[in-house]
């Protein structure tokens, strides 16, 4: 009996020696593909191929680089990244405020429900982006409106997903807590809440992707200063090269939200990284 | 008398209203002693896991008295704990914290709460998971927790609704010695659903025997087992009299829902036709 599990060992163990090169040879070819677009991109830029997409205005990647380069050293640089990350952040972080704790009361009561439910579903098809002309009217300065378009927007997901994560909760936590002596107040705050975290943290990760694009497109028309802005502005200097970095720079710092919501949400719910050893 | 007995008086349960109205128990009466350990057998479906619900205090009686130490029952209370047929613990908590839960809410202090905690977990021999998620345990070992977590309340009546279902046969084993042992040290009155009969015979100092929706009490026998039971009984001549008898009477409810007919070995066939004739509206 033994015998039998040492051979099988011997033979399994240079299976597993050769496991690791399968990683470094997808490294390679994730490599070699992302070298190969940049070099078609440049050559297309380079020969201003008018195949279906015009190239002609298109700055090749080593010009991009470089003005990227002359955008981080600028001093302008941080000045829109800091007024687009504080538009995002005042507008998202008031949405989590309202949106959570409204969640948890619609998920939670019935009343609260039926009061609000029909407002919400009126409001909840209008894209953030047609907010954009009666926000400004709303509002005495642009920063306002711009804020309260990032608020907007990233409310109605997280408030959705918060609901979703409360109505979804198995009823037998809460009868399983009050058995042990819970009353209404421990059962929010030691159940439902916890419970319904891991909904919650998705909705904040998609309602932060959603304040992203909105303060990109807020900027493109009110803004003075953001990246939004620095990208329209671009383009209306014929900067070309400027509205690939400007781009860039969106799409760099709306990755970073997203991975700090998820690092938020990791910190928040300790037990969700021992999830996938079972189930 | 020993606390945590238990009155049952015409108790009707329903769910749902109008014509999608259910009825899971008719006029069921029962009466349980302090510190007994009683068994409630039944075919699947005929409001065994309603009647937990509902001295748990999750759903009120539609009809009749329910009443624990004398005391109407109105709502869920730490007196009465349950052990779900799923494990059903906190999964953002660890060991210790949910076996903590109820005596924090309690406002044990925290070194009464340890001590108190680490004997049972001692008990329920996960001593060394006080630290790990549910999650990270395997399905008998959640399930001792949920014994555990109850436990450290010292409830007066523990309630149990097939807890040991979905455990493989040598767990349950185990599982089954150990609620034996917890019953006989902690004194408490339990309510032990479940389909197995082997189980609630083997555990049970009385099997209540229920018919097929709406749920009535078809028969209570006493078991004539000797405390404490060991596992040799499980083969005994006794055990399996009891069982053919218990085989019988869920069999015979069971093929009464499929609407089958079924020589009854004893006084069923009268009961049937009672039961027949009542459901056509007709007077028993």
């Amino acid at each position: 009996m033994n015998t039998e599990i040492a051979s099988e060992e011997i033979e399994a163990a240079p299976n597993l020696a050769w496991r690791g090169l399968p990683g470094l040879r997808r490294i390679a070819i994730r490599t070699v593909a992302l070298i190969a677009f940049l070099g078609l991109w440049q050559v297309a830029s380079a020969t201003k191929s008018r195949f279906i997409i015009n190239f002609a205005f298109v700055p090749p990647p080593t010009t991009v680089a470089k003005s990227a380069a002359e955008f981080v050293l600028s001093p302008k640089a941080p000045h829109h990244v800091i007024n687009s990350v504080r538009r995002v952040l005042v507008g998202f972080g008031l949405s989590a405020l309202v949106a959570v704790p409204l969640g948890l009361a619609i998920g939670r009561s019935r009343l609260v429900k039926d009061i609000l439910v029909t407002p919400l579903e009126l409001m909840r098809p209008i894209p953030g982006v047609a907010w954009i002309p009666l926000a400004i009217l709303m509002f005495p300065t642009s920063e306002q409106s711009m804020i309260f378009i990032c608020f907007i927007g990233a409310l109605f997901p997280i408030l959705l997903s918060t609901v979703h994560g409360v109505e979804n909760l198995d009823r037998k936590l809460v009868y399983a807590a009050q058995t042990l002596g819970a009353k209404n107040w421990h059962i929010f705050t030691e159940v439902i809440f916890p419970g319904s975290l891991p909904s919650i943290v998705t909705g904040l990760s998609i309602g932060m992707g959603i304040s992203w694009f909105l303060v990109v497109t807020a900027e493109m028309v009110a803004g003075r200063f953001g990246v939004g802005y620095f990208t329209w502005e671009a383009y209306t200097l014929q900067n070309y090269s400027d509205i690939v970095v400007g781009m860039l720079v969106i799409g760099v710092l709306g990755m970073t939200s997203s991975l700090l919501v998820k690092l938020l949400g990791a910190q928040l719910m300790p037990w969700h990284r021992h999830m996938g050893h079972q189930r | 008398m020993n606390p945590g007995s238990l009155e049952l008086k015409d108790v009707t349960l329903a769910f749902g209203t109008g014509l999608n109205a259910v009825i899971a128990l008719k006029d069921l009466s029962l009466s349980v002693g302090g510190g007994e350990f009683l068994s409630i057998l039944g075919p699947s479906g005929c409001g065994k896991s309603s009647l937990i619900s509902t001295v748990a205090g999750f759903q009120p009686p539609y009809a009749g008295t329910l009443l624990v130490d004398g005391e109407a029952v109105t709502k869920p209370g730490s007196d009465r704990g349950v052990v779900f047929q799923q494990p059903t613990l906190f999964p953002w908590k660890t060991v210790r914290q949910n076996v903590d839960f109820g005596l924090r809410l309690r406002g044990v202090s925290r070194p009464e709460r340890q001590s108190l905690r680490e004997e049972i977990l001692a008990k329920v021999g996960l001593s060394e998971f006080g630290g790990h998620y549910p999650t990270q345990l395997s399905g008998g070992m959640q399930q001792r927790v949920g014994l555990a977590r109850v436990l450290v309340n010292k409830p007066r009546v523990m309630l149990m609704d097939e807890p040991f279902s979905s455990l493989d046969a040598q767990t349950r084993l185990m599982m089954q010695e150990l609620l034996l042992e917890v019953w006989s040290e902690y004194q408490m009155t339990v309510l032990f659903v479940t389909h197995d009969i082997d189980e609630a015979v083997f555990l049970g100092s009385r099997v209540a025997v229920l018919t097929r929706r709406p749920g009535r009490l078809k028969e209570m026998i006493p078991v004539g087992l000797a405390r404490p039971r060991t596992l040799d009984m499980l083969v005994s001549p006794e055990l399996m009299r009891m069982k053919k008898h218990c085989m019988a009477l869920v069999r015979e409810e069971t093929l009464g829902s499929l609407g089958r007919d079924f020589k009854a070995p004893h006084d069923a066939t009268t009961y049937r036709n009672t039961f027949l004739k009542e459901a056509a509206g007709m007077p028993a």
